[in-house]
């Protein structure tokens, strides 16, 4: 069996990227995720998978440097937080739009601009809801904890492939910085060249004699050609939709009251829910795993069940809207959160549960 | 057993290697551990604190409202985290450090005069040791051969050869705690 280890969330990103046989690492540092490229730094992937670890000379080199290595059907990666991830944008609404695979890490801060260090959940909305121009969506997969840090670098990895689509990893400085027990995933060998060429026929790899030239791009000037791209993106996004959804339900069986709540969040939640209980409330709360696709189909049964939901985030009310627009006002839905880096304590959200909802 | 546990001092005085050290050394116990810490501009100078979760079952929040022992370096730690010891819980503190008066009559208060300590084994290093040597005489929650065991995980090879010294600057640490 493998050895369980204690590290940070971030160190598991990066150990994750390498055992999983990722072809390359673009990025450029930045507070609270600088540990995923110093990791990779320290293990010197390249001289033992052959993987290429490179800091760009900015965040919009990085994504263009992934835009390359996915066009060429390999495995590649970047991370960032919040304004990191504004600069790479456009670079992603470009990868969604050549349907080009990848996995970016966005482990975010308190904003809006530079904001703080500490850790947030305001890009919720900046992720599941486009962020970059045009009708895309991201995959979305939301972890919490180091385990999940790790184990969604392959996740990521699987679903961008099987979609031709990126997909992000939405953590925070809680679960980059903070360090708990893993288990690593085992090494895989990172795909050949015939490999690539036979799972993936539409990457550019060369002049080769036996294979038809392949075109990579997010441009088409005429409009029925770019209706059509989107109509396939659209039902692409739907299929995504109905296979997709992840999520994780806790005490919510004879749950009153649901919290919902993802990533760190829902950690907190989980203590809230222990003290709810101590203390006689029926408190339940469902995680959504994948923010996008969102799991909205559990959460419309539940309103049947409860009386009410309290969405809780490191933001000024973002999933709320998604929660409420699942429940359709069967049920009333409330917010709590703290903003530009500060957290919530378990306490604090049984008192917004109370005054809110009871 | 569940063990929730604040460390809080100055940046530069090891509270976050001396969390690193125990969630290691709860790790070689065996038990679930969480390190949770602040991570602002805080080297040399600045408060820094870890919060630590040792427990036998799976741990929630990393965040905490109160905790089971708070270990106390400087001042301005006493001013914010004396409030949130649990009622029946253990606040243990550097008697160079603080210089207000402890006010909470419901909790057990220790003092280790670990910097006292240090400056006569002529290694401020050893201070996070020192304290650490402390809380495991008042509340043996890992065994010392774990955190032997913990620091040999938890340090890089080329400072193996400082284990023999933290060990005695466990042991130190044990001897000279005193309830309040």
């Amino acid at each position: 069996m493998e050895e369980i280890k204690l590290m940070k969330g971030n160190e598991a990103i990066a150990h994750a990227a390498i055992r999983y046989g990722t072809d390359g690492y673009f990025g450029y540092p930045i507070t609270p995720q600088s540990e995923i490229m110093e990791t990779l730094m320290a293990e010197m992937p390249w001289k033992t998978t052959g993987m290429v670890v490179l800091q760009a000379e900015s965040e919009v080199a990085a994504i263009n440097m992934v835009y390359g290595g996915a066009a060429s059907g390999k495995r590649v990666m970047t991370s960032s937080s919040s304004p990191g991830i504004s600069l790479k944008l456009e670079g992603i609404s470009y990868m969604a739009g050549a349907e080009l695979p990848c996995v970016i890490v966005n482990v975010m801060r308190g904003g809006p601009g530079l904001g703080t260090i500490q850790p947030s959940q305001a890009d919720y909305f900046q992720t599941v809801k486009g962020g970059g121009h045009g009708d895309y969506r991201l995959i979305t997969l939301a972890p919490y904890s180091v385990q999940e840090m790790a184990d969604f670098v392959a996740l990521g990895f699987d679903l961008a492939f099987a979609y031709s689509n990126p997909a992000m990893i939405l953590a925070d400085g809680i679960i980059g910085q903070m360090m708990e027990k893993v288990i690593l995933p085992p090494f895989r060998q990172r795909k050949t060249e015939a490999e690539i060429r036979h799972e993936s026929p539409w990457a550019v790899q060369g002049k080769l004699k036996d294979k038809k030239v392949n075109v990579i791009t997010s441009l088409e000037l005429d409009p029925a050609l770019m209706e059509k791209n989107n109509n396939r993106f659209q039902a692409k996004y739907r299929q995504i939709e109905e296979t997709e959804v992840r999520y994780e339900e806790y005490n919510c069986q004879d749950a009153e009251y649901l919290l919902i709540a993802f990533g760190s969040s829902a950690r907190i939640c989980m203590k809230a829910v222990e003290l709810a209980r101590e203390d006689g409330i029926r408190l339940g709360l469902l995680r959504p795993i994948t923010l996008w696709p969102f799991p909205k189909k559990i959460i419309e049964t539940y309103s049947t069940q409860v009386k009410g939901m309290l969405s809780v985030e490191l933001n000024a009310g973002q999933m709320v809207e998604d929660v409420r627009l699942a429940v359709n006002g069967k049920v009333k839905v409330e917010h709590f959160g703290r903003l530009g880096g500060i957290v919530f304590t378990p306490d604090e959200i049984i008192t917004a549960l109370k005054e809110k909802l009871l | 057993m569940k063990q929730e546990i604040i460390i809080a001092g100055f940046g530069g005085q090891g509270v976050l290697s001396m969390g690193k050290i125990l969630a290691y050394s709860g790790l070689m116990e065996g038990m679930e551990v969480s390190w949770m810490p602040s991570y602002g501009p805080e080297q040399r100078g600045g408060t820094a604190n870890v919060t630590i979760i040792l427990s036998d079952n799976p741990i929630s929040s990393p965040i905490l409202n109160e905790y089971d022992v708070a270990i106390i370096l400087n001042q301005p730690s006493l001013d914010k985290f004396e409030s949130k010891v649990k009622p029946g819980g253990f606040l243990i503190y550097d008697g160079y450090g603080i210089h207000g008066a402890i006010r909470r009559k419901d909790i057990h208060v220790y003092r280790v005069d670990a910097m006292d300590a240090a400056t006569e084994m002529k290694n401020e290093k050893a201070f996070n040791m020192l304290i650490l040597g402390g809380l495991l005489k008042v509340i043996p929650m890992v065994k010392l051969e774990n955190v032997l065991k913990g620091l040999k995980k938890s340090l890089p090879e080329r400072h193996h050869k400082l284990i023999p010294m933290n060990e005695v600057a466990i042991k130190k640490g044990m001897e000279i705690i005193r309830e309040v």
